[in-house]
């Protein structure tokens, strides 16, 4: 089977995406944006169940956690925007970690309600800390500016803030994707897959699977946690309920939709996740949260191992058919 | 002192809430093995057939029954027609699959029946039970009641009949299990019917004390799972013990503690919760998985 | 030959060129249609507040069915946002940009609205009658093109307060409220219009989430802490539960209701009339559950709208003569402007509203904007609940005069 041209693709998509904000309005770089949010997110979450095998429902919670980190460091200190993304990953890199602890003695199911409790019990706690988080009342934020030399008049560049987030977002999600793409590729990825696999067997083989298995959930939640600190900046406000349970549901939709285990089903659930709610008011104004639910019913009988998945399977029978094989006609 | 028993009463009540749920919660992962994301919902859309048939003049327990049909067949459907595509698919496309059910039903319900509240009428004496100073609902002590019935009819159910311990094998050990004639298939749909009817008699236990409305369930599911979790997901009998403990826990932490108050009350909970699992991670009553290698 | 079809045809080129506006300068509007945006919680935890969504397009329904607005209809483009800031922000800004909306008209909901709150204004699109209770959207300076129309949370709160201390001075108050902005609110305005006395009067403030499944226990520890008036800030599902609890514990205090939950078909009668006998609240628009309005012109009117053009909402359901007050608040702000439809005429027109009285307001209470008064509506009413109707007492209290 002829290996995928990962790169040259990703190239070609990368310079389609670094093209949009010039052809879209801001309405739609906005949604674009959360895409790339979103894919971040999922990314998070996909190292951690899809490749580990953990199943999270509390992501949402590092959503917030990173939202909240860049939002407050914004509101009471100032700190410019771009600063607030490396805190928020590795405070919730470390908050990962020591969650990843205790939950070492958690087997699949229980583990999952006990992330869901974490998930649950987050907009309780934010709106408790009211003298930080704003309480329920949320913290309004500006739009980050871009910085002066894409800014000022006698820019070379001009960037709406619109663009700049986006551009900014873009690059975040490159470096984290080809950071996250080489982790996997490696022995740490292979020593964190056998994990999933068969944990019994990568401890008998040496693998230190506490300390994999904790480390990847701070890694997963660092990731995350990015994500929302970019969240914040992208709606400019942030509140306790939106960082409710079914975040963290959307988070995990968004990864089973788009491929387990898939580094590009991150991408493709997060496409998912942001256009199919409104696809789906557009097409019933009455219900359509069952449009939706129709929608991800479908999508998981037709592809039950994920868009990615799927496409993986497409191209391994395409490989076959070229090459000839008796299976492949 | 009288408000601590008045404390532990209202939490038994409510705590009865989350156990009925979470007993047919466990019930479904029990006999199917899957965690039932839309189980709550189902127990919602049941009771507003319930309504329904009480708002055209069917009499209480006439409709009572109907629905427990009614439901019962529903969750067969559903897992012969919906779940049965995924059910060899990795477990975490079967729980889209329920979290889609769950948004269609919900959906679907607000749609029908719109969104604002109704009452819906309990078949206990609406008048205020007094046992010296501690006040509380006949419909509330009626409730646990009939959830302890039920616990106990699915406990004979599964001990002592043929198709209860065939529901148990099917779960445990399909492939054993067809060997020995077992329809698997057949006993999943069964697993699921039983559940959609405990669900159905919880959603009309609940609606006449928290009203009837399309997210009623929401809430309620989530302290289900608390109490399952805390019980233990392989124990239906902790599920329930689970469900009145949370309760319990609850309101004297929200009434003791000054300084959580009841701004926390959820999160302390929570916090027992995951306390609990990671002391005993299969819960105070589950069996721990064991994993052969 | 006739000259009549000649001088029709010429009389309809001059009155479709005296109609077309120049459309780059007033968005959303053309010669025949107006364009105005919402966006409501079709779906998710507020959902039951959708039906307001679904009445404000059933009544421009009406408006165009009767001729729209000097001669153009209502265009009315409602997105549902789940009651979730970042959906609010995506949907108001497609609204916006990809839409061209004239306006936003009634976005519901706090969080959202807070979450597009600078956006609306760095655009400046009239961001008008907000359909929460908050009091921040009467900011004319900084936000000039925001504009609340309920009267305030905050507003309610103090005249509460100022009944208490005016008839009970000693009281002693028990507080639940919804742990969100909107019950934060009430508090706020309840302490700020106690004052020095907050400290003193107020023994215990009990809160709840919305996905609690009920408030027992809180009301127990009420009655406990000894309080003789119970404020219960709560959203009619818990309302109701909130009274029957009290009166089965065989608590008999003086008992506030907030106006969000003062329906008589919908949570008093559930909750029984006996326990509801007596529960204070305050009032702005008529109750469709009120017997006294039964043979109300304006109440029939109501009634026969929504049978006409809103038959599967509920006409027990106050929220829809919310929706229908409200929707014609902004008809007459927009008749008002005439043939200029910009959007500095809209928000002119919308803060120089002279005492507009409207059918389901109650008698007495009529909206008054200008430009350093952006609160349409800042009186209310209280009442007393009789067994059977709210009975209105005492004078309309104006937050608008300090």
């Amino acid at each position: 089977m002829r290996r995928f041209p990962t790169l040259p693709v990703a190239l070609a998509l990368l310079v389609v995406a670094a093209m949009l904000p010039f052809v879209m309005t801001g309405f739609r770089l906005f949604q674009f944006t959360q895409v790339f949010i979103y894919a971040i997110a999922l990314l998070g979450l996909n190292i951690l169940t899809g490749f580990n095998g953990q199943i999270s429902l509390g992501h949402g919670a590092f959503y917030a956690v990173g939202a909240y980190t860049s939002a407050i460091m914004i509101d009471h200190w100032n700190v410019p925007f771009v600063l607030t993304l490396p805190v928020a990953g590795v405070l919730c890199l470390v908050v990962g970690f020591l969650f990843g602890i205790p939950a070492l003695r958690l087997e699949g199911l229980y583990l999952a309600l006990a992330t869901f409790a974490l998930a649950l019990a987050i907009p309780q706690i934010l709106k408790y800390f009211e003298h930080w988080t704003g309480g329920s009342q949320g913290i309004v934020l500006s739009k980050p500016d871009p910085p002066v030399f894409l800014r000022a008049a006698d820019a070379r560049v001009h960037l709406t803030p619109d663009q700049w987030l986006y551009f900014l977002t873009l690059a975040v999600l490159v470096v984290l994707f080809v950071l996250a793409s080489n982790l996997l590729a490696g022995r740490t990825g292979r020593a964190i897959v056998a994990i999933r696999d068969n944990a019994i067997a990568a401890q008998a083989m040496g693998v230190n699977s506490a300390l994999y298995k904790s480390l990847t959930f701070g890694v997963s939640a660092a990731y995350t946690g990015i994500a929302g600190a970019l969240s914040a900046g992208a709606v400019a406000y942030v509140a306790p309920d939106t960082f409710n349970v079914f975040l963290s549901i959307t988070l995990l939709v968004g990864i089973v939709i788009g491929g387990l285990a898939s580094i590009p089903g991150a991408l493709f659930g997060a496409f998912f996740i942001q256009f199919v709610p409104n696809w789906a008011q557009e097409i019933s104004k009455a219900a359509p949260w069952a449009i939706y639910g129709i929608f991800l019913i479908v999508f998981m009988y037709v592809m039950p191992r994920g868009i990615a998945g799927s496409l993986r399977l497409a191209w391994a029978r395409l490989g076959r058919a070229r090459a000839g094989t008796p299976t492949g006609a | 002192m009288e408000i601590f028993f008045q404390q532990v009463v209202s939490g038994l009540a409510t705590g009865g809430i989350y156990g009925s749920l979470a007993l047919a919660l466990v019930m479904i992962y029990q006999a199917t093995d899957v965690v039932n994301y839309a189980q709550g919902e189902m127990a919602m859309f049941s009771t507003y057939l319930a309504w329904t048939m009480i708002n055209a003049g069917l009499p209480y327990w006439l409709t009572f029954f109907a629905t427990l049909v009614i439901a019962f067949v529903g969750g067969l459907v559903i897992e012969r027609v919906i779940i049965r595509p995924v059910e060899n698919a990795p477990i975490l496309t079967i729980v889209i699959v329920c979290i889609g059910l769950l948004v269609i039903l919900n959906s679907v319900a607000g749609w029908i029946y719109s969104y604002i509240q109704k009452p819906f009428p309990s078949p206990f004496s609406e008048r205020p039970v007094r046992i010296g100073t501690v006040v509380f609902g006949a419909h509330d002590i009626g409730a646990i009641g009939v959830t302890l019935v039920v616990l106990a009819f699915l406990y004979v159910f599964f001990r002592f009949t043929t198709l209860g311990l065939a529901m148990r094998a099917a779960a445990q050990n399909p492939s054993s299990s067809r060997l020995c004639g077992i329809r698997v298939g057949w006993m999943l749909a069964l697993g699921w019917g039983l559940a959609a009817m405990v669900g159905a008699v919880a959603g009309m236990m609940v609606a006449p004390k928290v009203f009837l409305d399309p997210n009623m369930m929401a809430g309620i599911l989530i302290y289900a799972f608390a109490s399952a979790t805390l019980g233990g997901f392989t124990s239906p009998g902790g599920a329930v013990l689970g469900g009145l403990i949370v309760g319990v826990f609850e309101n004297l932490v929200g009434t003791y503690v000054p300084f959580i108050g009841t701004e926390l009350k959820l999160t302390v909970a929570l916090a027992l919760i995951l306390i609990v699992l990671v002391v005993k991670p299969s819960g105070l009553f589950g069996r721990a998985a064991v994993h052969r290698v | 030959m006739s000259r009549t079809p000649l001088t029709l045809a010429l009389l309809a080129v001059v009155a479709l060129a005296l109609g077309i506006p120049a459309s780059a300068q007033t968005p959303g509007v053309t010669a025949t249609e107006i364009k105005i945006g919402n966006t409501n919680p079709y779906s998710g935890p507020a959902s039951a507040y959708g039906t307001i969504g679904k009445a404000e397009a059933a009544y421009f329904k009406k408006v165009n069915e009767e001729g729209g607005i000097n001669g153009r209809k209502i265009n009315f483009v409602t997105l549902d946002d789940g009651y979730s800031p970042p959906k609010a922000v995506e949907m108001v800004r497609r609204l916006v940009e990809q839409d061209q909306v004239l306006a936003v008209f009634q976005p519901l909901g706090t969080p959202t609205n807070s979450a597009i709150h600078k956006y609306m204004n760095q655009q400046k699109v009239p961001h008008l009658f907000l359909a929460t209770g908050a009091t921040k959207w009467g900011d004319p300076k900084n936000f000039p093109w925001t504009m609340g129309w309920q009267p305030t949370y905050q507003a309610e709160g103090k005249i509460y307060a100022a009944y208490i201390l005016k008839n009970l001075p000693n009281a002693k108050v028990g507080i639940l409220y919804q742990n969100d902005d909107y019950g934060k609110d009430y508090l706020k305005g309840f302490k700020d219009g106690l004052g020095d006395a907050a400290k003193k009067v107020i023994v215990m403030e009990q809160s709840y989430e919305v996905t609690d499944p009920t408030i027992d226990s809180q009301i127990v520890n009420l009655k406990n802490s000894g309080a003789d008036v119970f404020f219960n800030v709560t959203i009619p599902k818990f309302a109701v539960q909130a009274i029957k609890k009290v009166h089965d514990i065989g608590w008999k205090p003086l008992h506030i209701l907030n106006n969000v939950s003062a329906s008589v078909g919908q949570v008093l009668k559930p909750a029984g009339v006996d326990a509801s006998k007596d529960i204070i609240t305050t009032q702005y628009l008529k109750d469709p559950t009120d017997p006294q309005w039964k043979n109300d012109q304006a109440y029939k009117d109501w009634l026969a709208f929504m049978k006409k053009y809103y038959p599967e909402g509920n006409t027990e359901d106050a929220f829809n003569v919310y929706g229908y007050t409200v929707a014609q608040t902004l008809v007459h702000v927009l008749k008002q402007c005439g043939n200029d439809l910009s959007r500095e005429n809209v928000m002119k027109q919308a803060a120089s509203i002279k005492d507009l009285s409207l059918p389901m307001l109650l008698p007495g209470i009529k909206i008054n904007t200008s430009a350093t008064d952006f609160y349409p509506i800042e009186q209310e009413q209280l009442a007393k609940f009789d067994g059977e109707r709210w009975v209105l007492f005492g004078e309309i209290f104006d937050a608008g005069k300090k």
